[in-house]
């Protein structure tokens, strides 16, 4: 009974597992893992990750991206980027919104606002672009990468969720100035090994030195954090964030919950045992 | 049932320690429950969301002397009434005794800042709104059943029992209040 | 209702005023606590429980996710993520109504397998087993709809996918289509009705769970070695020993399921459906959920026209591989249940689980990708159809022409006790 059981339980899960990441097979080429201060189940967000992201998104991306999901009281709230709240405030009113009630249909932000978007028109962008940028509300869980067998197995396990950033890392250091021969890309998009097709009409976003991070007190931050690879990292850490912001607090609650089932199935297993004992 | 008979509870050689184990197994299940039945309800409580618009900031240089502008505070209307000194003095002058829910002016603004009168703008009869520069007390009308306010916004006559409520709110700065 | 008598008396005045008019409490303990339940029963007869707490589990959080859920076609996809950001604990709870649906299914390939390996289904449990597949169909039917509600673009094209498989039955095929939709393309009337009726179906589904476990009542429990009860040595009462058995194993099953939800609430979906649906665009590769696939792959299989067109042809196919299961009692003829005393039967049982993991398997694949040799996904996948309709139309109505049974105790007390205990 025992062997009947294993193989029986070998074969469900092999049945429970197997679609989602087989699914994906077509995508894109082998991607390299990062590593990520999130990842895992004891992984964290590192905020000042996600304040250097911001800036990067801020600074570059927002330019013709939009995040309507994100809003700016996000960016004070706890396992977030955790600016203060008087700099989220700062920041809001910033910006412009266009409120109907408000007088003359537009006033400043406030932090209970939504991230404002590009201020182009959808007809602008595409004459820009060829298409409208798609907004990066959701987009580091709208892309993964491929986990060829067993791997994907493993992810189980590992509870491997960090494809989005992956592919958005690899993307945006996919770009080659020089398409390798053969490659037809047409006017107005650019080579990217990452990207399918390798057509991208995003022209390359970042380069060395474009963004300047600063330290808290002004000091200067050393020049290997001011590449575009750090860049890269920082932000789709960042966006990562954005599309899950609670995932810090649902790994704590996680522990929690876990540590309960094991904890009551344990004695669930003896009061099972002491009862069946008299029956056996 | 005869196997029953000989499963009965009370043929256990030990049966303190059994106790316990069901004791403590029907705690921690209880905590389980517990701690689901929470969030199961909480979900119900107003969202991070609603939470955000909690408080409103409002700068009042726009509200010229002598009218008052309506505004949405946690998803009621709120009036922001700049009173001319008339107005102010006819509201000082009333006697406590003439009063349904006694309540001084002083008591009903903020110091310094006495030309300012901030009230949620819901009839504390059954919740319609008052219309302003209204009614023999030159303060709000409720058309609803007739209540009508003075210049204080305290009751003076009508069905309503209480006067209109001043919500929570604090001077930020000379000409912005944050309310709630 | 059922062959045994409750040793119930009321002990009060009320109990005895109750029981005259409405024995609610004389049918709790008649079906709770002192039901007679074979002794023998291993962990794969906790399904039951397993799946009951599942189906309230998805009921509780549905209601809540309903709460904050918009069904309307630019909404519905935002809602969703309002859930996951605003809402109190909306996070979890999505994802545990999400990776619920997972283990749900999980639970009840778990509890259809036990069936079929120790013959759960022949006679006199014929009807507890049709029951078993209305459940399982309306199940089907529920995770469908519900997969279409956050508007992704998964979402869409399932529905588009789903629902163009009717407009194969010849000549009343597209006015079926369009009933189904409410328009000519899935748009927004699919998902309001979609959202109705994917609220609607598991009350649906927990009135049939009442009829199934009546239709257990009646017979009592089936058990691993198939010989049914004939003394009371043969049982125990359902209380406490298979409620607090079937309760651990509850809670052990919440293990893996709390490791998903927590850890990696994504992982048994699509990244594609964090893209909003877009009625211009299909995804490169699309899948159903995983729980579908199997079928998918017999639908998919059928490329070919023999007589009727090849979609047609599929379709029925499709259909058929559950429908075919609710002739199962009928096509097995041995007179043995369980499988444990069938040496021949065992083989087959075994090759058609690995054959239904396989179909699984091709049902993630493109068709075209090479298997063996130049032989493709969609031809491969053809063998694997063909052994699973042979299961039950050649194999198991022959087998027992074939097959000599080991012999079967004769009781289930001889099966299992030890020589009695020297307790009491």
């Amino acid at each position: 009974m025992i062997k009947i059981s294993t193989i029986f339980a070998a074969g469900l899960i092999a049945l429970g597992l197997a679609a989602p990441v087989v699914a994906q097979e077509h995508q894109t080429p082998q991607i390299e893992r990062q590593q990520w201060s999130f990842a895992g189940i004891f992984g964290k967000y590192d905020e000042h990750q996600l304040q250097r992201g911001f800036q990067v998104f801020r600074e570059v991306c927002a330019n013709c991206h939009g995040a309507k999901l994100l809003a700016f009281r996000n960016l004070a709230e706890e396992g977030g980027p955790m600016f203060s709240e008087e700099q989220v405030k700062a920041l809001a009113a910033e910006y412009t919104i266009n409120d109907p009630e408000a007088e003359g249909g537009t006033r400043k932000g406030l932090t209970s606002d939504r991230w404002p978007g590009t201020g182009q028109s959808d007809a602008d962008q595409i004459a820009a672009f060829g298409i409208v940028p798609p907004d990066l509300s959701v987009i580091a869980k709208a892309r993964s990468i491929t986990s060829p067998f067993p791997q994907w197995i493993f992810n189980y396990f590992t509870t491997y969720s960090e494809g989005g950033p992956d592919y958005l890392h690899a993307l945006l250091m996919g770009y080659e100035e020089t398409p390798p021969e053969g490659a037809e890309i047409p006017d107005g998009k650019f080579y990217n090994h990452v990207f399918p097709g390798h057509a991208i009409g995003m022209p390359p976003p970042l380069a060395d030195g474009q963004v300047p991070y600063a330290n808290e007190d002004g000091s200067e931050v050393p020049a290997e954090m001011l590449t575009a690879e750090q860049y890269s990292k920082d932000v789709s850490a960042f966006l990562m964030w954005v599309a899950e912001p609670h995932l810090n607090s649902q790994k704590a609650a996680g522990f929690r919950v876990l540590t309960f089932l094991i904890l009551f199935a344990v004695l669930m297993w003896f009061v099972k045992q002491r009862l069946w004992r008299r029956v056996h | 049932m005869a196997t029953e008979s000989n499963l009965a509870h009370n043929d256990q050689p030990n049966p303190g320690r059994r106790d316990f184990l069901y004791v403590a197994t029907a705690a921690v299940g209880a905590v389980g429950v517990g701690a689901v039945a929470w969030p199961v309800i909480n979900q119900m409580n107003p969202d991070a969301s609603v939470l955000a618009l909690a408080s409103t900031e409002f700068d009042l240089s726009g509200v010229e002397e002598g009218s008052s502008v309506t505004i949405k505070w946690r998803g009621s209307p709120v009036f922001v009434r700049h009173r001319t000194a008339a107005e102010i003095e006819e509201a000082r002058a009333v006697p406590m005794s003439d009063l349904k829910d006694p309540e001084t002016d002083e008591a009903r603004v903020k110091e310094g800042h006495d030309q300012y009168l901030v009230m949620v703008a819901l009839c504390t009869h059954l919740g319609c709104v008052p219309v302003g520069d209204a009614g023999e007390f030159g303060g709000w009308f409720c058309p609803c059943h007739g209540s009508e306010y003075d210049t204080s916004g305290r009751i003076r006559k009508g069905p309503a029992p209480k006067n209109l409520v001043v919500p929570p709110y604090q001077f930020l700065s000379d000409s912005v209040i944050q309310i709630g | 209702m059922s062959s045994h008598t409750s040793n119930y008396t009321p002990s009060t005045g009320i109990e005895k005023w109750l029981d005259d008019r409405l024995p609610l409490i004389r049918f709790s303990k008649e079906h709770l606590m002192d039901y007679p339940t074979p002794r023998n029963l291993n962990y794969w007869w906790t399904g039951g429980a397993i799946l009951t707490f599942m189906l309230a589990a998805q009921i509780v959080t549905g209601i809540i996710l309903a709460m904050h859920y918009t069904p309307q076609v630019d909404l519905a996809f935002d809602s969703v993520e309002h859930i996951r950001r605003d809402v109190n604990s909306g996070r979890i709870i999505q994802a545990t109504h999400a990776v619920g649906a997972s283990m749900f299914f999980a639970a009840v390939y778990m509890h259809i397998f036990r069936g079929l390996y120790f013959g759960s289904y022949k006679a006199p449990r014929e009807i507890l087993w049709i029951l078993g597949v209305i459940i399982f169909l309306l199940m089907m039917a529920t995770a469908f709809m519900g997969y279409v509600l956050p508007w992704g673009q998964m979402s869409f094209w399932a529905a588009a996918v789903i629902t163009n498989i009717f407009a194969a039955i010849p000549v009343i095929g597209d006015p079926i289509l369009q009933l189904l939709r409410g328009g000519f393309a899935v748009d927004n009337p699919t998902l309001n009705r979609f959202f109705s009726l994917h609220y609607l179906l598991p009350f649906i589904i927990a009135a049939v769970v009442g009829l199934h476990i009546w239709a257990l009542h009646v017979p009592g429990n089936n058990n691993p070695v198939g010989v049914e009860v004939k003394s009371e040595r043969d049982t125990l009462p359902f209380h406490p020993f298979y409620t607090m058995k079937d309760l651990f194993a509850v809670v052990v099953f919440c293990i893996p399921f709390a490791w998903f939800v927590f850890f990696a609430p994504d992982i048994l979906g699509h990244p594609d459906n964090y893209i909003q649906a877009n009625p211009l665009v299909t995804p490169p590769h699309i899948v159903p959920e995983w729980y579908f696939l199997p079928f998918y792959a017999i639908l998919r299989a059928i490329d070919f026209n023999f007589i009727l067109d090849s979609k047609l042809l599929g379709v029925i196919a499709f259909g058929g591989s559950i429908l075919i299961l609710f002739f199962l009692p009928w096509l097995d003829t041995s007179k043995v249940r369980s499988g444990t005393f069938r040496p021949m039967f065992k083989w087959f049982y075994w090759v058609f689980v690995a054959n239904f993991v396989l179909l699984t398997w091709y049902g993630a694949q493109a068709p075209d990708m090479k298997v063996l040799g130049n032989f493709t996904v969609a031809d491969t996948s053809k063998l694997s159809v063909l052994y699973y309709f042979a299961y039950f139309i050649v194999i198991l109505p022959l087998l027992s022409r074939f097959e000599k049974p080991r012999p079967l105790p004769n009781s289930i007390s001889e099966a299992v006790l030890k020589p009695a205990p020297a307790t009491n």
